[in-house]
């Protein structure tokens, strides 16, 4: 029972790290029909980020946790003016071209400048220890992180159903000329919106980094896994995305401990779980028609 | 003008003729692969308007069986590339059948999703793909001859990468092909019309996965070695690039971009320059901003220009 318990606290984890990511790509796609190619090279750089700001400013784990995602934030603002932009009137297909020519580019010169190995970074000081629950004890870092996933969400989640702002977003997401006939100005919220989405795929880049090692790979094998997410929830579904995370990082969590012995099984059962998706729903598990394009 | 397509295709052949002669035959050879596969991915994105991201699956699904073949039973090399472009067809049916539910960026996620599968599947199958160390001195052999060298193995190939691409011309001037292009310009048009969309798009895929698979045999047989490379999602965007650089939607563009970016990976590689990927991103993303048309797109409107200003 602690075992599973503790298999299970593991699968949420992970399931907080696609979901941050899987949140940021679905808000982007909600407003500007992009999906990100580059996202997961985001996640890697927001690692990175933090690895730099402690081994050449002495910064720590904190100051990384505020100062990285604004920076990949303005930095993915600056891009989405610079290129992105150009390409909203042509076929979604472009953008998604776009995206992975970027991720090439971004992962090549990490790739130069540091090479391949991963680098260790070490848990933050005061949450290097565990935290006795008592069922069993749980490292504190990964229920630090899980707390702060969960939280991100919730706020994502009432920033778009509460505020004025998010009126906006979720109405240009689904009808963009109806909004615009109302006289909203809907173009002046894509680049902050697309900012946002970017800062959180930076944000869980660091809280990755001192849980799995930082390597300029790290970030391409994952974005895969939450595409299949994404398709899995429903990519017009924020609340799909989230909710298929969770649900995704369970799965291989309990695949991974009940399967050790079969590795494969723990690395597709995403995949085999989005093929039964769209074997009987197509759009998705809480995605919608129109947003099926 | 009549004589324009004759001619052009008489200086294609010319040029694949004189290929190994101007360049590295281990190069030349490489650039026939590519094409194939660059035409496989423009058959379904240019005339189907579906952008797979998940061809590595068929490339490398039939490098392996090709080499497994070759290995296993000694066949000459054309027989062990065809039952590797079928092994890739095979398992392009149920792949495809998942994927053309969906259209646009969803069937690209799809695909790739699916290609991430087949390449961990490959990666844990060690007994079968040898894992790291790849499979290792594939065979090459054709009755009597001796291919080892890469200039007479480019003349052997040649006919095989030929049937592929007049296959594929084929297949987009028949009748087929026409409904294909209907279904990408208007689907609902083409639903209406009594076609059944999703089964066109489903033979589409699974023509496009043998004409990459015929690719991926050669490639395997060209390097005589067969890694998990071929199966990551690296490879299914070079092809990608090389159609998008080439053109989209026009044939000709898959052999312009293959002969460039292997030339110019190739050329890379020989200056010490191990960023290969900082490269051919920055050409991808200035295409994809500056030129969208691609090379050979590009000179067909420049040429269907020129008359008009005469008169």
């Amino acid at each position: 029972m602690t075992g599973f318990l503790q298999n299970t606290f593991n699968g949420l984890v992970s399931g907080a790290f696609l979901a941050l990511l899987a949140l940021g790509l679905a808000v982007i796609f909600g407003m500007l029909r992009v999906v990100n190619f580059a996202h997961g090279t985001v996640y890697m750089l927001g690692a990175f980020g933090a690895y730099v700001l402690l081994d050449s400013a002495g910064l720590p784990f904190w100051w990384a946790l505020l100062i990285v995602p604004v920076v990949l934030g303005v930095g993915g603002m600056v891009l989405e003016r610079a290129f992105i932009h150009r390409l909203t009137r042509l076929d979604p297909l472009y953008n998604f071209l776009l995206t992975f020519g970027l991720a090439l580019i971004l992962q090549d010169l990490v790739k130069w400048r540091y090479g391949v190995q991963s680098t260790p970074y070490a848990t933050p000081s005061g949450l290097d220890g565990t935290l006795d629950l008592g069922l069993f004890d749980f490292p504190a870092y990964r229920v630090f992180v899980l707390g702060f996933a969960v939280a991100a969400c919730v706020a994502v989640w009432l920033v778009l159903a509460r505020t004025r702002v998010g009126v906006v977003v979720r109405a240009a997401t689904e009808r963009p000329d109806l909004t615009r006939a109302l006289g909203i100005d809907v173009g002046r919220w894509i680049t902050p919106v697309f900012g946002f989405g970017v800062a959180l795929a930076g944000l869980a880049g660091v809280l990755a980094a001192p849980m799995r090692a930082v390597n300029p790979l790290m970030g391409s094998d994952l974005i895969i896994v939450v595409f299949a997410v994404v398709v899995i929830g429903g990519l017009g579904s924020v609340f799909g995305s989230v909710a298929a995370a969770f649900a995704i990082g369970l799965v291989q969590a309990w695949g991974e401990a009940y399967a050790s012995h079969w590795p494969i099984v723990a690395q597709i059962t995403v995949f085999v779980v989005m093929a039964a998706v769209l074997l009987w729903r197509p759009t998705g598990l809480f995605g919608r028609e129109e947003m099926a394009a | 003008m009549r004589w324009v397509r004759p001619a052009l295709a008489a200086a294609g052949l010319a040029v694949a003729l004189w290929l190994p002669n101007g360049l590295y035959p281990a190069v030349a050879v490489e650039i026939l692969c590519w094409v194939l596969f660059a035409v496989a991915v423009d058959l379904l994105l240019g005339y189907t308007g579906l952008l797979s991201f998940g061809h590595a699956a068929f490339w490398g699904t039939s490098a392996y069986v090709t080499g497994l073949v070759a290995i296993g039973s000694g066949w000459p090399f054309p027989l062990a590339v065809l039952a590797g472009a079928l092994a890739a067809a095979a398992l392009a049916l149920p792949i495809g059948y998942l994927a053309v539910k969906r259209t646009g960026i969803y069937f690209a996620m799809v695909t790739l999703a699916f290609a991430q599968m087949v390449y961990y599947i490959a990666n844990e199958w060690r007994s079968v793909t040898r894992g790291e160390n790849g499979l290792q001195d594939v065979p090459r052999t054709l009755g009597g001859l001796d291919l080892s060298d890469a200039y007479w193995f480019y003349y052997a190939a040649l006919p095989l990468v030929l049937l592929g691409v007049l296959a594929a011309w084929r297949i987009v001037h028949s009748p087929f092909g026409r409904v294909l292009v209907a279904v990408r310009d208007n689907p609902a048009r083409a639903r209406a019309l009594g076609y059944p969309v999703h089964r066109y798009k489903l033979l589409a895929f699974v023509l496009s996965a043998f004409l990459a698979g015929l690719g991926g045999g050669l490639f395997a047989m060209a390097h005589r070695f067969v890694s998990l490379d071929t199966l990551h999602w690296t490879t299914s965007g070079k092809a990608v690039i090389i159609v998008v650089l080439g053109g989209i939607g026009t044939l000709w563009g898959g052999a312009v971009g293959s002969a460039l970016v292997v030339r110019l990976e190739d050329w890379l590689a020989f200056s010490g320059f191990e960023q290969v990927g900082l490269v051919t991103g920055a050409v991808f993303v200035l295409t994809v901003l500056l030129f969208r048309r691609g090379i050979w797109g590009s000179l067909a409107q420049l040429a269907a220009r020129l008359p008009k200003r005469q008169g």
